[in-house]
């Protein structure tokens, strides 16, 4: 009993409770003519799509700066790098990786500053962030009319400047990670394990990062701010390396987020990545101050099972649409429990 | 920057630049936006019952040292079920508003008292939960509208409700519309004073002034200034914070019940999403900061974020010939200032901690 005990504490009940609700909702899904194959396609898919912008909150966690919900940051760079790219008109790998060069290169810029001010507010770095992103995102938005961008693709039609809302990748670099070594089971199953595989090289980059001198630094700082000062390590120069690494990773999933989902979606929609991208990695048994690649793997398993499974099964099965609601409530409701748990 | 003087930071903060910095640029941007003075006054005085008494709502948790309570949402929230019940009741006018602020009233009470105890869980990032708990309280209220209004709970009016039969729709005109503006209606010269509503707001300002002297009053501020203090002083510390959300929220909750009636349509599922962010903006460009806010920050920003929100992107339109600009722009400063000022504050407590220790070590150091 106290074994159970201790695993239910382990784990928590927050998490028991959705992955049992998510395992019923695979269990029921044939009753009510759900295909469960597709299902899990579509999970495996998702997964791919959103792991690396959930991987992007491990280094900030790690380094004490808290959940990433200054997030659009790097989104936006990631934004940015894939229309520079199609503005060359890049086509196939080239296009996606001069994509990924120059949203990292972006990134990176964008990620010292937003470091060099996270550095300047400690202990209030969440709402903080929250607001920087929010606010990013709306200058972008005047950016993204004002920028001398020319490819008929990307810009609006009728006026010939100002990018459109969605611009397709379609003709560029549509799924071209989600096509490599692609591995069908069944004609409704199949595993897109070039993405899966980008997934795979950005985790094991970040697990070996925090095996470094520097990793092992950062993961210091973020413990016990005191003892690594005592033991000579600059607690600035640390965050300001989280804070960078963190909006590069999110740059790289954005363009991830993109290539399979066929389009770049401008203006308002990286603010729509925010909440979600924490909640998964809460969901996935984080903390606000300690994360790893298993919460990661778990949390965005869970989290867009939820959203797969929802949609499609309890609209088969009561017939109302209640899965929008599920999302809100699991996912902020998530980051409240994760905010008011007890401890540092 | 290194050397940024704690001096001119200090000043920057309490004194008045934030303010005036706004009524520059609206200044500049309104010969540019082409409005008439009296267009202008009018709309700020709208703007004005509108909104003051929803930033008034903020004060308290400030005062109590728990920052800007973005979960005033929860109150919003709640003036709109008032409002919504009340339209399916059928009573027009004042008695159907205050009717509405009597419903709601428990409600926002019970989402308050939630509220504190969460908060009381989260000391030291109040804001960002608050901010979260206010959408996760969002997702409850749409369930509550969409699935149980009109199902389990009985409507009359099917005209509310959407055309499956239950769920309220997604758009409402308040038969109470105006209930409060029409009472005591001046025109002076083209410029339309709601009379009534104002002296509403003068209430709640009297109340706010009579509360700071109360002992509870004192206990928030002794709270905002040190809880470990004001916890050896005899002070329940986390009864007190819950009461400084309680309040906020109910007064959120009439301040949304206000606002409503001036605009007269309710957009039930987002229309209480923004209410916090503006609120906050305008109270901070009042230029009352994270830990000080008067009621006079609140009235002053209120008409200078309005003013300034009004004529942008207009002024935008005109400069580069985009409306979207403008648009964009606005948005931008509302999110901006809000970022701004937290940003200042914590920088400014993060200085203070430093001089402390190097204080502390001086005089340590120094020959006894």
């Amino acid at each position: 009993m106290a074994e159970v005990k201790g695993f239910v504490k382990n784990i928590g009940w927050p998490r028991i409770i959705i992955a049992i609700f998510l395992l019923s909702l695979f269990i029921v899904a044939p009753i009510f003519g759900v295909r469960v194959d597709t299902s899990i396609h579509d999970v495996i898919v998702r997964f791919g799509m959103n792991a690396i912008m959930v991987l992007s909150m491990i280094p900030m966690i790690q380094s004490g700066c808290g959940l990433n919900f200054g997030i659009p940051v790097g989104l936006v760079a990631g934004m940015l790098g894939a229309v520079i790219s199609i503005e060359f008109n890049l086509t196939g790998l080239s296009g996606i990786l001069v994509a990924m060069v120059i949203g990292v290169a972006f990134a990176a810029l964008f990620g010292f500053l937003y470091g060099l001010l996270l550095n300047r507010v400690k202990g209030d770095e969440m709402i903080i962030a929250t607001y920087v992103g929010f606010s990013f995102v709306f200058f972008m938005n005047m950016m993204w009319l004002v920028l001398p961008f020319k490819n008929p693709a990307s810009v609006q039609g009728f006026k010939g400047e100002g990018l459109r809302v969605t611009i397709s990748v379609e003709d560029y670099w549509f799924n071209i990670f989600n096509n490599f070594l692609k591995i069908d089971i069944t004609k409704y199953l199949s595993i897109p394990v070039g993405m899966i595989l980008v997934f795979a090289i950005m985790a094991l980059f970040v697990w070996a990062f925090f095996k470094t001198k520097t990793g092992t630094a950062i993961t210091a700082v973020g413990s016990n701010p005191d003892y690594a000062r005592a033991s000579g390590i600059s607690i600035d120069k640390m965050r300001t390396i989280s804070v960078m690494l963190s909006t590069m990773i999110a740059a790289v999933g954005m363009i991830v987020y993109e290539q399979s989902f066929g389009f770049i979606q401008m203006y308002n929609a990286p603010s729509a990545f925010a909440f979600p991208s924490v909640a998964a990695i809460l969901l996935g048994g984080a903390s606000v101050n300690k994360a790893s690649i298993t919460n990661v793997i778990i949390g965005t398993i869970l989290f867009q099972g939820i959203l797969t499974m929802t949609p499609s099964v309890i609209n088969s099965a009561i017939n109302i649409d209640v899965s929008e609601i599920i999302r809100i409530v699991v996912s902020n409701g998530m980051i409240v429990y994760a905010l008011t748990r007890k401890g540092k | 920057m290194k050397n940024f003087d704690r001096k001119k930071l200090n000043r920057l903060l309490t004194g008045s630049v934030v303010p005036l910095m706004f009524l520059i640029i609206s200044l500049i941007a309104i010969p540019i936006s082409k409005f008439t003075g009296v267009y202008l006054a009018d709309q700020i005085v709208t703007r004005l019952v509108r909104n003051s008494f929803l930033v008034l709502s903020l004060l308290l948790p400030i005062m109590a040292g728990m920052g800007i309570n973005f979960g005033m949402t929860l109150g919003a929230m709640a003036g709109q079920i008032g409002l919504i019940f009340i339209n399916d009741w059928g009573i027009k006018g004042a008695p159907g508003l205050i009717l509405a602020a009597i419903v709601s009233t428990p409600i926002a009470i019970l989402l308050g008292y939630f509220g504190g105890k969460v908060l009381n869980r989260a000391k030291g990032r109040e804001m960002i939960t608050s901010m979260m708990l206010g959408l996760f309280i969002s997702g409850i209220y749409q369930f509550f509208l969409l699935y149980l209004c009109g199902s389990v709970i009985p409507f009359k009016n099917p005209g509310l409700l959407l055309s499956r039969g239950y769920g309220v729709r997604n758009a409402l005109n308040l038969i109470t519309a105006k209930g409060f503006d029409s009472l005591l209606l001046i025109k002076i010269g083209g410029v339309n004073i709601p009379v009534g509503t104002f002296l509403i707001i003068g209430l709640i300002c009297l109340f706010t002034v009579w509360f700071k002297n109360t002992k509870l009053g004192h206990d928030m501020r002794a709270v905002g200034q040190d809880m470990s203090v004001s916890g050896s002083a005899g002070i329940d510390v986390e009864k007190t914070r819950i009461q400084s959300i309680i309040i906020s929220t109910v007064l959120a909750c009439y301040g949304q019940i206000i606002y409503l009636q001036n605009i007269g349509t309710l957009n039930t599922y987002n229309g209480a999403d923004q209410a916090a962010l503006f609120a906050a903006a305008s109270l901070l460009v009042g230029g009352a900061t994270v830990a000080k806010a008067t009621i006079s920050n609140a009235i002053i920003g209120t008409a200078l974020f309005h003013l300034m929100f009004l004529v942008m992107p207009v002024a935008g339109k005109y400069i580069t010939g985009q409306a979207m600009i403008g648009e964009y722009f606005r948005m931008f400063v509302s999110y901006g200032v809000v970022t701004l000022a937290l940003i200042l504050h914590s920088w400014k407590r993060q200085k203070d901690k430093e001089m402390d220790r190097r204080l502390d070590r001086e005089i340590s150091s120094a020959p006894k």
